[in-house]
């Protein structure tokens, strides 16, 4: 033990060392100048004070008042349409996974109230519909629609077009033959065992080579980019896609990590995935979609690059919080408590940001389905990351731990905060991608209800029941029959919330189909060709 | 580009930080941990049980890994047994560790209820023993015959559980797991456990 904390020692004193240098170098260097400048790269010229919102029909779209500004507006149309095709492929394929894991999960859910629900063959066994939802969700939809996002965003921030975009293309087919793959080994029974590490390793080939075809256009596209300042939605993108291809890679090594200090790989690798991949990708397109929807920059830039650092520091050391009073040693479960306590720096600052942009705005929520939906996500990264934090605390983590407290949880930072801010990015990105308006607005809000209710009815029962089961769990005198009992209707309950959920999902996958079919009330002309038309008339 | 290199080669060196004190130094650490000489590897059997326990998924309600009872008393005062430590998992790859206790926990099933008899049991549908309980019954581990041939392992159901006819017999694999959940049985002493129950803290 005493080497081990000799090296820590020194690791931590290197550390505070190279830290404090860079802290005198950046000052040195005005790195903190970049102000409010930086912030309104992501606006074009003149079209600050105006909204962009493509979901939304009311809206006049700004259109440039000359004729600089006009082919400002042009050349992000060019943008947008640079990446369609690739934006496209990975768009339509998490929604397919979506749906396909939203069905999985009902099931699962199903199964922990109806034991005997679908019992006669071993592929829908709990055991094995349960992971296969995880993947699906984790790995199809949220990956997929995350780097789906990515792809249109990127373009539009380096305001050019998107190059490589056929290895982007070529990745996302790799990328869903590795879901198909993995998906029916789990079914089969050849699941390798770790918990968001399901997938056999041979499959697992496919995902580092479909994400690392990804990152060769972000890479061409960077090199060709035509702003000055990389605005912060592209550091938390460019940082995700490094981060993940190394984090998979290394936590699916075979035959390496064997029994206790597999478990450290595994929820290193878990909580990751969380932190590191879809929690950047979540947030960096919410600092994109607010601001743009409002037509007003984020409050602090420099607040922003702090959040970013901070998020890259303290959440890679946070997973061993999911071994607090495991076989492991102590050093390491408190080196990551503290790391999760710490999260609340990031959480703080882009909370200030989000939520401050937002101020004397709320009543945009009304009318854009976009910013509803993109906003109450970045509220609920807020609220769960900060319940993260405190479920880190031995204190409160001894009742949490092992019960279904943890499951709510995780829906609250994986849905109510993830999904639905990529549900607004879809909103956003179809109409600019199709030149076409969504068909039936009437669907976005029956989608955003249904979705909203049935997240609620999911977490809250769950969250209380959880905390029920956990402090019960801790005392012997409550036999553990009258503990599952006990917990029988938050887990009827979730069954509900998940089933509207699905039910959601359904609206939003015809949607998104009939959208692509061109169907409702289209419109002609690509919104973004009239300013050219007007320009000539004036 | 530079501005976009130096943030990737940043945040790459980031995880780099964190994959030498979560990955590296845990790994190096819990290596040098000695291995309880009273602990015995899987037999052929009881590994393929083990992948069995894999492959339907009971890690997803069931840990393997009681706390200490200075921290969470009901892991010891419940029959689970002592604080695991490293070297207990020794021979397991993959760990099955396990974040969730939907049901109880299993590092020392085995010495909990050592009847084979009472574990197809309860493999075969759950409910024969606990009521209430929401376990998946495993039915597709079993045979349905008209009459058990030499050697076939017969679970005996008690009414209306059984068949109308003919007997329940399990398969290799429903033998398999129910050797290694018997298997399960970590009542010797760990040797890098301090002697005391009493809280550290």
């Amino acid at each position: 033990m005493t080497p081990t904390i000799a090296i820590l020692l020194i690791i931590t004193f290197l550390l505070s060392t190279v830290g404090l240098l860079l802290l005198i170098w950046s000052i040195a260097n005005n790195q903190f100048s970049h102000g409010q400048a930086a912030a309104r790269t992501i606006f074009s010229p003149g079209e600050e004070g105006h909204s962009e919102d493509p979901a939304l029909a009311a809206e006049p779209a700004f259109i440039g008042d000359n004729t600089e500004q006009a082919v400002a507006i042009k050349a992000r149309w060019t943008a947008d349409q640079s990446s369609r095709t690739a934006v496209l492929a990975w768009l339509s394929s998490a929604i397919f996974w979506l749906v396909l894991g939203s069905f999985f999960g009902l099931i699962s859910s199903l199964k922990m109230h109806l034991p005997e629900f679908l019992i006669s063959s071993e592929f829908l066994t709990f055991g094995r519909v349960r992971p296969v939802h995880l993947n699906a969700v984790t790995y199809g939809w949220a990956s997929m629609a995350g780097i789906g996002a990515a792809l249109f965003l990127i373009p539009r921030l380096f305001k050019t077009s998107l190059a490589g975009g056929k290895y982007a293309i070529m990745g996302s087919v790799i990328w869903n033959i590795g879901l198909v793959l993995g998906l029916g080994a789990i079914t089969l029974g050849l699941s390798d065992g770790e918990e968001w590490l399901e997938f056999p390793w041979q499959v697992d080939i496919l995902f580092v080579v479909g994400g690392a075809l990804c990152a060769i256009p972000l890479l061409l596209t960077a090199a060709n980019r035509k702003v000055e300042h990389l605005y912060v939605t592209s550091w938390y993108l460019m940082a995700a896609l490094v981060w993940f291809p190394i984090l998979f890679l290394i936590a699916n090594l075979p035959y390496t990590f064997p029994g206790a200090s597999g478990a450290t790989v595994n929820w290193w690798f878990a909580h990751n995935v969380l932190g590191l991949w879809v929690t950047p990708i979540g947030i960096g397109i919410a600092y994109y979609m607010i601001p743009k929807i409002l037509g007003r920059p984020i409050i602090s830039y420099q607040l922003s690059l702090i959040g970013f650092w901070s998020l890259a520091l303290f959440y890679s050391q946070v997973g061993i919080h999911h071994l607090i009073g495991g076989p492991i040693p102590t050093w390491l479960v408190t080196l990551s408590i503290v790391h999760s306590v710490m999260m609340s720096i990031p959480v703080i600052t882009v909370a200030i940001n989000h939520h401050g942009t937002m101020m004397g705005n709320f009543g945009r929520l009304k009318d854009s389905p976009t910013l509803r939906f993109v906003w109450i996500g970045a509220l609920m990264y807020t609220v769960a990351s900060l319940q993260g934090s405190m479920e880190a605390l031995r204190s409160i983590n001894v009742i949490t731990h092992f019960t279904h407290y943890t499951v709510a949880h995780a829906h609250l930072g994986m849905y109510a905060f993830l999904s639905f801010i990529l549900f607004g990015a879809v909103y956003f990105i179809m109409p600019r991608l199709t030149n076409w308006e969504w068909p039936w607005r009437k669907l976005i809000s029956l989608h955003f209800w249904l979705v909203s209710i049935g997240i609620l009815i999911y977490v809250v029962p769950l969250t209380i029941a959880g905390w029920k089961q956990g402090v019960a769990l801790l005392d012997a005198a409550m036999p553990f029959m009258d503990i599952v009992r006990m917990t029988l209707p938050a887990l009827q309950a979730r069954t509900v919330g998940g089933a509207l959920m699905t039910l959601g999902h359904l609206v939003f996958a015809f949607h998104f189909v009939a959208m692509l079919m061109h169907r409702g009330a289209g419109n002609e002309q690509p919104t973004l060709f009239r300013p050219v038309v007007k320009e000539t008339a004036q | 580009m530079k501005g976009a290199l130096a943030i990737m080669v940043g945040a790459a060196l980031i995880l780099l930080l964190a994959t030498l004190t979560l990955v590296v130094m845990p790994y190096l650490q819990m290596s040098a941990e000695q291995v309880p000489p009273d602990l015995k590897p899987y037999t052929d059997q009881q590994e393929r049980g083990r992948q069995v326990y894999i492959a339907n998924g009971c890690v997803y309600c069931h840990s393997q890994q009681p706390r200490d009872p200075g921290f969470a008393p009901g892991d010891r005062n419940r029959g689970w047994g002592r604080p695991s430590v490293p070297g207990d998992y020794a021979y397991d790859q993959p760990h099955l560790l396990g974040t969730m206790r939907t049901g109880p926990d299993l590092f020392n099933v085995g010495a909990r209820l050592p009847s084979i008899d009472w574990q197809l049991l309860h493999l075969y549908n759950p409910r024969v023993v606990y009521k209430d309980s929401i376990m998946p019954s495993y039915p597709f581990l079993f045979r349905h015959v008209d009459e058990a041939a030499e050697g076939d392992k017969v679970v005996y159901l008690p009414a209306p559980y059984g068949p109308e006819s003919g007997q329940i017999v399990a398969t290799e694999d429903a033998l398999a797991l129910a050797e290694y959940l018997l298997a399960l049985d970590h009542t010797y002493p760990a040797p890098t456990l301090p002697k005391t129950d009493e809280p550290k803290e």
